[in-house]
């Protein structure tokens, strides 16, 4: 299944260069944003609000800061890595390579998962400059980061392959993901809406994730550790059967 | 010989009902230089896709030095090097990271030394470090052919190679399909510049409406379906072919003052001497005669007529 190493790392070098022309774009973002959420949040409204759930407010949108961001961050550079050359044409050389799928999927899906982690790892180190962070299992953090980064570059990567035009590209992650993300406990805790919205809001999947990701820090969610880590091993299991259909298939990629 | 190649039963119907390519046989020997002629949208584009492997064939195999192309594609792939029509490029690539991106992508090792020649001998050495959106447009040609030599294929394709690429550079191509083929590069190229394929194929494909409607050595297609033409450069005009001469199917150009006579060089009877004393009975004076042997073109065209003819007439 996996021969062609070489393949996979030039595609792989290509991406992250890729990412490199726009280095400083890529690494101010993020720092500009979490400054930005952390003084609005954090400071002026943050001041007013009680703790939640035992945590300092300021301290408790840190993981749904770096979830949010991380989130539209792999969608957006994981289907722009495979939409470009389908949009430029140099797919061609590609499917003409002697390259497995799963070595195109590794490629494009382990560059973009990359710059994600980094992304995730700044606006983590920027927090420490307005907050005390204190992380309460953090191998399961970084482990849960790395989940969230391959998952969501891997359904990025779906989009890419299914969008047909730019405003495609576009139109999951702004209408669905980023919603979804916001109103799924990113800024709050679930306990804090009226009781009917709760139920409305668990069946919102991203709840699970980014509750499961505050459990790492806080040693404690909106829902338990294990359904969470359900909830992550199932978008993961959907996102790869999408996948391995597309390429049996051909989807959009063969005619 | 051993086919480097070998097409059979190959077709491909889209989606729409369109058939693109139906029933295809081809077996390509190494080394040779192969040119696959057809108007456009005749299925050229097609073949070579499914062969490279973009495009997924609906029936039919395709073998590479022994290697079937969907079960050992890795094998099949490797020894296969494209040019495709279009100039699809990365804009903000360099040169020289595009073709070593690309030798990668086929999983060869780094060869600094053989990217080096190769650039040079397409003459993009100097503009290495350029990148890819401030070439002209043939030079953004030469760097696809250099992609797709990059990880030294076996069979390289060359889907329309000059078309809309000036004269030095087609030169230049001419010289390195030949520099290529020295080296026992089997070269598929398709084109509808029908002199191209006289000037370069050992062998010509001829594909009508996705139909491989012939194959043959060029210079035995050219002699085999080659027709003579004799014109005669009358002394005075004529009005009209004169009846004593209709056995010959002659036609009068030149206003009058040429006598135009078709043949076929191989007959038996060609039909030359008859009429040469024939005329000299009527005492009908020429000053001057030549013949022409037909070109590729005019072979090409009338086969693409008469199968396309023959396609109405069973409709």
């Amino acid at each position: 299944m996996i021969a062609n190493l070489r393949g996979i790392r030039s595609i792989y070098m290509f991406e992250m260069a890729r990412f490199g022309r726009t280095f400083w774009t890529s690494l101010m973002l993020p720092v500009i944003t979490t400054t930005l959420y952390f003084i609005v949040f954090g400071s002026a409204i943050g001041s007013r609000m009680s703790e939640v759930s035992a945590v300092p407010y300021g301290l408790f949108i840190v993981p749904g800061l770096m979830m949010l961001t991380m989130f539209t961050e792999s969608i957006s550079n994981a289907s722009f890595g495979i939409y470009m050359p389908k949009w430029t044409g140099t797919i061609y050389e590609m499917l003409s390579a002697p390259m497995s799928p799963i070595e195109l999927l590794i490629a494009y899906v382990g560059a973009a998962a990359t710059k994600s982690v980094i992304i995730g790892s700044i606006i983590f180190a920027t927090a420490h400059l307005f907050v005390d962070v204190q992380v309460a299992h953090p191998l399961f953090m970084v482990a849960f980061m790395v989940l969230m980064a391959v998952t969501f570059c891997l359904f990025g990567f779906i989009i890419g392959i299914w969008a047909q035009s730019f405003e495609q590209l576009q139109v999951i992650p702004m209408l669905v993901v980023y919603p979804l993300t916001f109103l799924g406990g990113a800024f709050y805790s679930l306990d804090m809406l009226p009781k009917a919205w709760q139920t409305v809001t668990l069946f919102n999947p991203v709840v699970y994730l980014i509750s499961g990701f505050r459990w790492t820090f806080f040693g404690a969610g909106d829902v338990g550790i294990g359904v969470s880590m359900g909830a992550v091993t199932l978008f993961l299991a959907i996102c790869l059967a999408i996948v391995f259909w597309m390429f049996r298939t051909g989807y959009r990629l063969k005619n | 010989m051993q086919p480097v190649l070998s097409i059979a039963g190959l077709g491909k119907t889209y989606k729409s009902g369109h058939t693109a390519l139906s029933d295809v046989d081809l077996s390509i020997n190494k080394g040779e230089i192969f040119a696959l002629l057809g108007p456009n949208g005749a299925g050229k584009t097609t073949l070579i896709s499914i062969v490279c492997g973009i495009v997924t064939p609906s029936r039919g195999t395709v073998s590479v030095a022994g290697h079937d192309h969907a079960r050992d594609y890795r094998a099949a792939r490797s020894m296969i090097g494209l040019v495709p029509q279009e100039l699809h490029t990365d804009a903000f690539e360099t040169v020289l990271t595009t073709v070593n991106f690309s030798r990668g992508l086929f999983g060869k090792p780094r060869d600094p030394a053989y990217i080096e020649q190769l650039l040079k001998d397409l003459t993009l050495w100097d503009k290495r470090d350029s990148k890819i959106m401030e070439l002209s447009g043939g030079m953004k040609r030469r760097v696809m052919i250099a992609k797709a030599l990059s990880h030294e294929p076996e069979i390289l394709f060359l889907d329309e190679p000059t078309a809309g690429v000036d004269v030095e550079l087609r030169r230049d191509m001419w010289n390195m399909v030949r520099g290529l083929r020295e080296r026992g590069v089997t070269i598929i190229l398709t084109t509808h510049y029908i002199e191209e394929a006289e000037e370069m194929a050992d062998r010509v494909g001829v594909i009508s409406k996705g139909r491989l409607i012939l194959v043959e050595e060029k210079n035995a297609l050219i002699k085999k379906l080659g027709r003579k033409t004799l014109t005669l450069n009358l002394a005075e005009p004529l009005e009209s072919v004169p009846e004593d001469l209709s056995q010959w199917k002659l036609e009068l150009a030149g206003e009058g003052h040429e006598l135009v006579y078709e043949f076929d060089s191989h007959a038996e009877a060609t039909g030359v001497p008859s009429l040469l004393r024939r005329l000299s009975d009527l005492g009908i004076a020429f000053k001057d005669l030549h013949t022409r042997q037909s070109s590729l073109e005019d072979i090409f065209v009338g086969l693409v007529h008469s199968s396309a003819d023959e396609a109405e007439k069973a409709a």
